[in-house]
């Protein structure tokens, strides 16, 4: 049984990690949280649920679709609700206030065009079970942490080795700096939200297909899972990201396991209040840094 | 010169939108006294938030009962409908319960929608004295509140017994694993119920483990679950949650049958479990096949006028308002809250789409059920 919910902790934690990530890149960029990308996560899994509902397309096409619809999204969502306020210089609580707006107008949207009808994928994706003795793994499980696993090397490879990344890094850095050495920070700063809305939407896809369940409001929970990684693995840190979604997903499966069910969240926030006790500046990040990488 | 214009222009406006708003209101007084003696109903429920799929089946039903009435010409009181969303939220309910006795001055209300929000806006109904007739608050102290707090819902006390008594007879299973939702007042209720149950029964409850409403990922549960072999799944849940269980148990290759409650009870249920639904039994007051006028009436009209299947929630909200306005019509009064709740406690054997339907003398419903198990996708009766 333990490995079995190991995978199960592993399946679960890969979603978070993805969606922690999006956090994370906005965060870093911007010093802002991105209350709509819960949100945003929420309408990516509906595009892929469309586009594999009603025109008929294959999973791997229909995640790069909700990865695109999600990019969209995230230059709309930038260009309406963030950079207005950047170019007035209001306080950090503005944009804060205006992405929690955005997230109640995508939510709503989402409801009138899907109803609240808790929808799912077709059966074929449903995958078979394999059985590799220690524990079962079915086809999705698979195709849902090797998409997750591959979607952070890329970004990881992004971030590092192309000239794209190194300037979001510098933006991360200081933003002032970055604009004298000849950096368009207005574009970086568009070009991160897209990355981090694209990686949100499929995350909405992973989970749409690991757990089944597509609804309007399911970016709230999971958004507050992924704030709460966000925090764990260090503001900013794309590394503490990943690894802080792996923690929480086994940390909540485990306590289930050989603990009660009732405590799930008890212990995973439980746990992530210890490792803020201990680290306050996150799991991953250098002091003096404000978590920054 | 020009601005003179635009105010000319704004005067004017406001003048014509004063006439039209007074003319307006002088149209709908005569046409409340062509109709002769109208009632206002309050109904509460919450068709937005994270119950709005029940919310949305509710107001469904009773929008169909109200407009039926209405037409109908041998209606001697019509209904002048009242409606409030809730959002599923408690303060919300309290809100729409204050609003609806205070200052729209309803009769009667129906609703609130679920076991936690009758909870926090039932002592606000018994204080002022106001009939509120639940059809969702299944939970075991929902009558409790008080004398003016009625209900067709199913509670737990009356659907679960039956349902582990005649899935036992047919089955005769002797190890069971218990699942039920921990942040949902109704569910924390039902599994108490289905522990007692067990225990009367001499049935070995081998695991129980719990979820939370809106959770997607039930894999570490149902892997406790499956290690402790259980003969049957009992599960107090709502049906998204619900479906999500099934499918999960049976992607892990759990075959054995489940035991859902109230909440399992709706199309949704095998829409989104698909396969996996097969194998679910609930008891139930409405069952689609049933051969009544009432019931194959209503499941025309509904379907004709919303183009899907009404569910359990629809077809009780549906009755709840027909009742009520039954009670309206013997009462005579469209103003006594006290002869109305009256009148209504005494409502006997009263033919709706769910069947004979009568309060016990704890106005709580006395009816009888049918367990219902799924086969082949479709809900068809245990025997």
């Amino acid at each position: 049984m333990f490995f079995q919910q190991l995978i199960n902790g592993l399946n679960l934690g890969s979603a978070y990690a993805v969606i922690a990530i999006g956090y994370t890149l906005v965060f870093g960029v911007l010093n802002i949280i991105n209350m709509a990308h819960g949100e945003v996560f929420m309408f990516g899994a509906f595009i892929g649920l469309m586009l594999v509902t009603h025109a008929g397309c294959n999973i791997i096409v229909a995640l790069i679709g909700a990865m695109v619809g999600g990019a969209i999204l995230g230059f709309f969502l930038e260009f309406l609700a963030l950079r207005p306020l950047r170019r007035r210089k209001v306080t950090h609580l503005a944009p804060l206030i205006s992405t929690i707006g955005v997230s109640i107008f995508l939510e709503s949207l989402a409801l009138q065009i899907w109803g609240p009808q808790t929808q799912s994928f077709p059966a074929q994706f449903e995958g078979s079970l394999m059985d590799a003795g220690l524990f079962k793994v079915s086809t999705i499980q698979i195709i849902g942490f090797g998409t997750a696993v591959i979607l952070m090397i890329l970004l990881t490879l992004l971030l590092e080795k192309t000239k794209i990344g190194k300037a979001i890094q510098a933006t991360s850095e200081n933003i002032e700096t970055a604009g004298l050495l000849g950096i368009n920070t207005s574009r970086i700063i568009s070009f991160t939200v897209m990355i981090a809305s694209a990686l949100g939407a499929a995350a909405g896809v992973l989970v749409g297909l690991s757990f089944n369940a597509i609804e309007p409001t399911m970016g709230m929970t999971m958004g507050f899972k992924g704030l709460a990684v966000l925090i764990m693995g260090g503001l900013g840190n794309i590394r503490g990201a990943m690894a802080g979604g792996f923690i929480l997903g086994i940390a909540e499966v485990f306590s289930v396991a050989y603990g009660a069910s009732s405590y799930r969240d008890a212990v995973a926030f439980g746990i992530i209040i210890l490792i803020l006790f201990l680290r306050p500046e996150g799991l991953f990040s250098k002091k003096g840094k404000g978590g920054r990488p | 010169m020009k601005k003179k214009w635009l105010v000319r222009c704004v005067a004017a406006s406001l003048a014509v939108m004063m006439t039209a708003a007074l003319a307006g209101c002088g149209g709908s007084k005569d046409s409340n006294s062509a109709g002769g003696k109208t009632v206002k109903l309050g109904f509460i429920t919450a068709y937005t938030g994270p119950g709005a799929a029940y919310g949305q089946a509710m107001k469904e039903g009773v929008d169909l009962a109200v407009e039926e009435i209405n037409k109908d010409p041998n209606t001697k009181v019509k209904i002048d409908l009242k409606t409030y969303d809730t959002k599923l939220d408690k303060t919300e309910a309290i809100n729409a319960t204050k609003k609806a006795i205070e200052q729209d001055k309803v009769l009667a209300i129906e609703g609130p929608m679920t076991t936690g929000e009758v909870m926090a806006a039932g002592p606000i109904a018994q204080q002022d004295k106001v009939v509120a007739f639940t059809t969702g608050g299944t939970g075991p102290d929902v009558t409790n509140v008080g004398d003016y707090i009625f209900r067709n819902a199913i509670p737990g006390k009356l659907a679960i017994p039956q349902t582990v008594e005649k899935a036992q007879q047919k089955l005769g299973f002797k190890k069971v694993a218990l699942l039920y939702s921990n942040n949902n007042d109704q569910m924390v209720g039902e599994s108490k119920i289905y522990q007692q149950v067990f225990a009367e029964k001499g049935i070995e409850v081998v695991a129980t483990e719990t979820f939370a409403d809106k959770d997607t990922d039930f894999s570490a549960q149902l892997t406790k679950i499956q290690a402790a072999n259980p003969d049957v799944i009992a599960v107090a849940g709502l049906y998204q949650e619900g479906a999500l269980i099934a499918k999960k148990a049976r992607e892990m290759g759990m075959n054995q049958p489940i035991i859902g409650n109230n909440g399992f009870n709706s199309p949704e249920y095998i829409k989104q479990a698909g396969a996996a639904a097969d194998g679910t039994m609930v008891a139930t007051p409405w069952n689609p096949e049933r051969q009544s006028e009432k019931a194959q009436n209503f499941r025309k009209a509904f379907v004709a006028k919303y183009g899907h299947e009404p569910d359990q929630f629809s077809a009780q909200a549906y009755d709840a308002m027909y009742i009520i306005h039954e009670a309206v019509e013997q009462s005579g009064t469209t103003t006594d809250r006290k002869k109305f709740r009256d009148t209504l406690a005494k409502i006997k054997d009263f033919e709706g789409a769910t069947g004979k339907f009568s309060f016990d003398d704890h106005r709580d419903p006395a009816m009888d059920l049918d367990v219902l198990v799924i086969k082949n996708g479709k809900w068809t009766p245990l025997s």
